[in-house]
């Protein structure tokens, strides 16, 4: 071992029932270096990083840090060991507010007392410092998005990181510019001479930010690698363990397939405080994409189609019918289909077994008393497992134990089961790995082609413009401009969202 | 082998049968003919058969108290809504036929089931808070309609129910069966077991799959009220009286504690109505042996709570592990 090494795994091997998820792994980590773990949705990226901090016990293997052997028991002795992780699923206590969150157990204190307007200031002026986020944090985390909240957690790791920050899919739902920001930090540990895991399903990120890669396929070492000796098509081919070559992705769509009639038309329809009035329509066969940035008010759009949210304004007409109050069952018996951005809470059922959350929707929508029967329910389950190449050793396997992007790929199942007309998708790729991503884009396509309507939302603006027919563009909670066809493209999405400011400005006038 | 060891102890069922077993077997040792049978005039006579033939209220209740908790929800309303439909079947008796008086119990426990579902799904009161309204008032209503008094029932037919014997067998045997093969047909072969477990496992998750929690919590607490209802119909025959203050007193307590010990969690989601089964089965026959080993009245609580916490921590796979890790150090420190 050399002197510069920091994290240092040796053969480690960790199993569940039924799975290998880990076999004989070695893995090394230096000062200084930002080291990115890379694999397929299911090939042991998680499960290392919780052996790593003690979450897991690992079967076989020895851990070193510094040089010294060490075996954390939990988070906590890891993180006074000095490594401090943001897990794939964010942790935090929802019904805490911000501030909580991230001082909780070391509290700035003031005469044996909680100094909370210290606590307030300092984790204002760490998220503005950091991560360039201004919100409010005395708010409780739960009535934050996702991003804010994986940005928390963020937050949290970076201030109490002394030797070893491990962030896993830090980025699965942040923007282009939180990106970059969470980047300048990491450089700026790197600097410092701390060593930081990375891992994340986007190639440019992991090729712009890390110095070292390390490769897991079904839980095997294939090896360590130098970033700028590797270029993407090495690197997938390692990962997939056969010959990539990346599509080109400007297979643009077919507009000839879009049909005349409107399936949903809505007008006006708006939430006070969440989402100003909204004005658009969804042809048969059509994929309209939502696009902005956080906060813009993508997911409160798809939430008040889909009844989530209820309106308070504006009409919604489905196939020339008017709906009055819509609510998610309604919806589902309307022929829609919503698969939302947050798996962890509004997507997966833990404890019930794959197979069991593949049903839901459809069992909703045939009724309490239409039981569907064990035989179809096993072969609609193994259809959508075969077909979006979910891992697993079981369809009776209970879901929160498949890793975070099976668990996707599960949740997206429920949604196809059901023979949706309108699919909306709130980032259906988000922590899927490269492969799977191009299967759902293609999948998107072959529905459309079938007739089916999309409606798509995707921080990933590449993927807008690679899917959609038409764009619609959002911007703090207004809707501010469309593009269509041969105008749909990152950079003019991108105008649109910044020519968008004197939009919102003049209604607020 | 240990691997075999291990699945087989993690499963749910797997603690309080041994519990049970156990337990019966302190009995065939410390209490003599515990195990005897007799045949007296065509009728199955013994310890075991007494046990299964007293158990049957509780575990009738206890079946609907696990699809309400399965829900995330609790019930204790059960032992008063037991006491109401035994004094309203009592006192119908009086002036209507037999099945006028059952089918009018059943009713009466179907509306304090709605009654409850309505406060908890619309009014959004907590299942603990809301079922206590009926707990308390419940006894007063049960008062109200026996005028103050133990009501006495005076009908064979009524009075079978509780007491009487087919094929050797107590009657209400075959009633506590039914209502638990009914129950069950009902989670296999409608989507009702697969909602409550979705629902009390991620309530959002399942309303955004279209799942009406509402409507699921109407339908098990009127289940709960009329599996109350039914209790409540099976104790009065059994005593030929209604008591509005006694009867079903503190079972809703036992129906908890059975449901719990037979692995559905308190914090909802999946749910064992075999486990119920052996649950409801152990707690009649602790109070049994309590009783039979001659331990004095005023301990009864005490030691039935010290075996069922014992039970409960044997489930906890936590626990279970705090105890293998003390073991193994001791090994390793030993070596
Ligand atoms: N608690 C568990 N019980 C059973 N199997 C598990 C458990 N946790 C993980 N696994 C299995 O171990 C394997 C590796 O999972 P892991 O979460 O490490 O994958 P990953 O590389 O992080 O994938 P992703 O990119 O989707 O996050 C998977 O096959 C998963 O199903
Ligand atoms: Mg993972």
């Amino acid at each position: 071992m050399n002197s510069d090494s920091l994290l240092v795994a040796k053969g480690i091997s960790k199993g569940f029932p039924g799975v290998k998820a880990l076999s004989n792994v070695d893995f090394s980590l230096r000062k200084g270096e930002i080291h990115s773990l890379m694999g397929e949705n299911g090939a042991g990226k998680s499960t290392l990083i919780k052996v790593l901090t003690g979450i897991l016990k690992k079967d076989q293997g020895q851990i070193y840090l510094e040089n010294s052997l060490i075996s954390p028991a939990s988070a906590e002795e890891a993180k006074r060991l000095g490594i401090s992780t943001v897990y794939q699923e964010v942790n935090l206590c929802e019904n805490l507010s911000v501030a909580e969150n991230i001082y909780i157990g070391r509290e700035p204190k003031k005469n044996g007392r909680i100094d909370w307007k210290e606590m307030y200031r300092k984790a204002e002026v760490l998220l503005k410092e950091k991560l360039n986020i201004e919100i409010d944090v005395k708010r409780t985390l739960s009535s934050y998005s996702t991003a804010i909240q994986q940005m928390t957690a963020i937050a949290k790791a970076v201030d109490t990181s002394s030797g070893v920050l491990i962030l896993d899919e830090p980025t699965s739902s942040l923007d282009k510019s939180e990106v970059q920001k969470l980047f300048e930090v990491m450089k700026n540990l790197k600097s410092r001479g701390m060593g930081i895991i990375f891992v994340s399903h986007f190639l440019d990120q992991v090729f712009e930010i890390s110095d070292r890669i390390t490769v897991l396929r079904n839980g095997q070492l294939i090896g360590e690698y130098q970033t700028s000796l590797l270029t993407r098509n090495e690197l997938v081919s390692k990962m997939i363990g056969k010959e990539w070559i990346e599509p080109l992705l400007s297979q643009k769509k077919h507009a000839a397939n879009i049909s005349k009639k409107n399936f949903l038309m809505v007008k006006g329809l708006e939430k006070k405080g969440s989402m100003n009035p909204v004005h658009l329509s969804i042809k048969k066969g059509e994929v309209l994409g939502l696009a902005g940035l956080l906060g813009s008010g993508r997911t409160e759009t798809a939430k008040l189609l889909f009844g989530i949210d209820a309106s308070d304004n504006g009409t919604l007409v489905i196939e020339n019918e008017k709906i009055h109050s819509m609510n998610p069952k309604l919806a589902i018996e309307k022929g829609l289909g919503f698969c939302p951005e947050d798996r962890k809470t509004e997507g997966i059922v833990g404890e019930l077994t794959i197979r069991e959350n593949m049903m839901l929707a459809l069992q909703s929508k045939r009724g309490i008393f239409n039981y569907i029967p064990l035989k179809e329910q096993k072969k609609i389950a193994e259809k959508y497992i075969k077909l979006l190449n979910i891992k697993t050793p079981d369809m009776e396997e209970k879901i929160e134990n498949l890793s975070g992007g099976n668990q996707q790929k599960v949740i997206l199942s429920r949604w196809l089961a059901t023979n949706p007309s309108l699919l909306i998708m709130d980032e259906p790729t988000r922590g899927v790995d490269i492969g799977s991503k191009l299967e759902i884009r293609k999948l998107i396509l072959d529905l459309a082609a079938e007739g089916v309507s999309i409606l798509f939302i995707s921080a990933e603006l590449e993927e807008v413009a690679a899917c959609c027919d038409r764009v619609i563009v959002l911007r703090d909670r207004y809707q501010i401009g469309q593009l269509e066809g041969e105008k749909i493209s990152v950079k003019n999405i991108l105008e649109l969202i910044s020519e968008g400011a004197g939009v919102v400005e003049s209604v607020h006038d | 082998m240990s691997q075999f060891m291990i699945r087989y102890t993690q499963s749910k069922l797997f603690w309080p049968f041994a519990a049970l077993v156990l337990l019966l077997l302190i009995n065939f040792f410390t209490i003599p003919g515990f195990f005897h049978i007799t045949i007296k005039n065509g009728h199955l006579f013994g310890s075991l058969i007494d046990i299964m033939n007293r158990v049957i209220p509780l575990l009738v209740i206890a079946i609907g108290m696990t699809l309400v908790i399965a829900k995330e929800g609790i019930d204790i309303s059960v032992g008063s809504i037991l006491a109401i439909t035994a004094a309203a079947a009592a006192s119908l008796l009086e002036v209507a036929p037999l099945p006028y008086a059952i089918l009018f119990a059943l009713v009466i426990g179907l509306i304090c089931g709605l009654w409850n579902g309505i406060l908890i799904a619309y009014l959004k009161i907590q299942p603990m808070i809301a079922t206590l309204i009926l707990m308390t008032v419940g006894r007063g209503i049960a008062q109200l309609i026996t005028g103050g008094q133990i009501l006495t029932i005076n009908n064979k037919a009524y009075e079978y129910i509780g007491k009487g014997f087919l094929l050797g067998f107590p009657f209400a045997i075959y009633i506590g069966l039914a209502v638990f093969c009914i129950v069950l047909i009902v989670k296999k072969k409608t989507a009702l077991g697969l909602f409550l477990e979705s629902i009390g496992s991620n309530k959002t998750s399942s309303h955004f799959a279209g799942i009406r929690p509402e409507k699921m919590i109407l339908i098990v607490y009127i289940i709960s009220g009329i599996c109350s209802a039914i209790a409540g119909i099976l104790v009065s025959s059994n005593v030929s009286s209604a008591d509005a203050n006694n009867a079903g007193l503190w079972i809703e307590l036992d129906a908890i504690l059975a449901v719990v010990i037979g692995g559905t969690s308190m914090r909802g989601g999946r749910f064992y109505l075999g486990g119920t089964l052996i649950g409801a089965l152990f707690i009649q026959t602790l109070s049994t042996t309590i009783y039979s080993i001659g331990i004095r009245p005023e301990m009864t609580m005490v030691v039935k709570a010290i075996v069922v916490i014992a039970v409960c921590l044997m489930q906890s796979g936590e626990f279970r592990k705090l105890i293998r890790q003390s073991s193994f150090k001791k090994k390793v420190n030993e070596a």
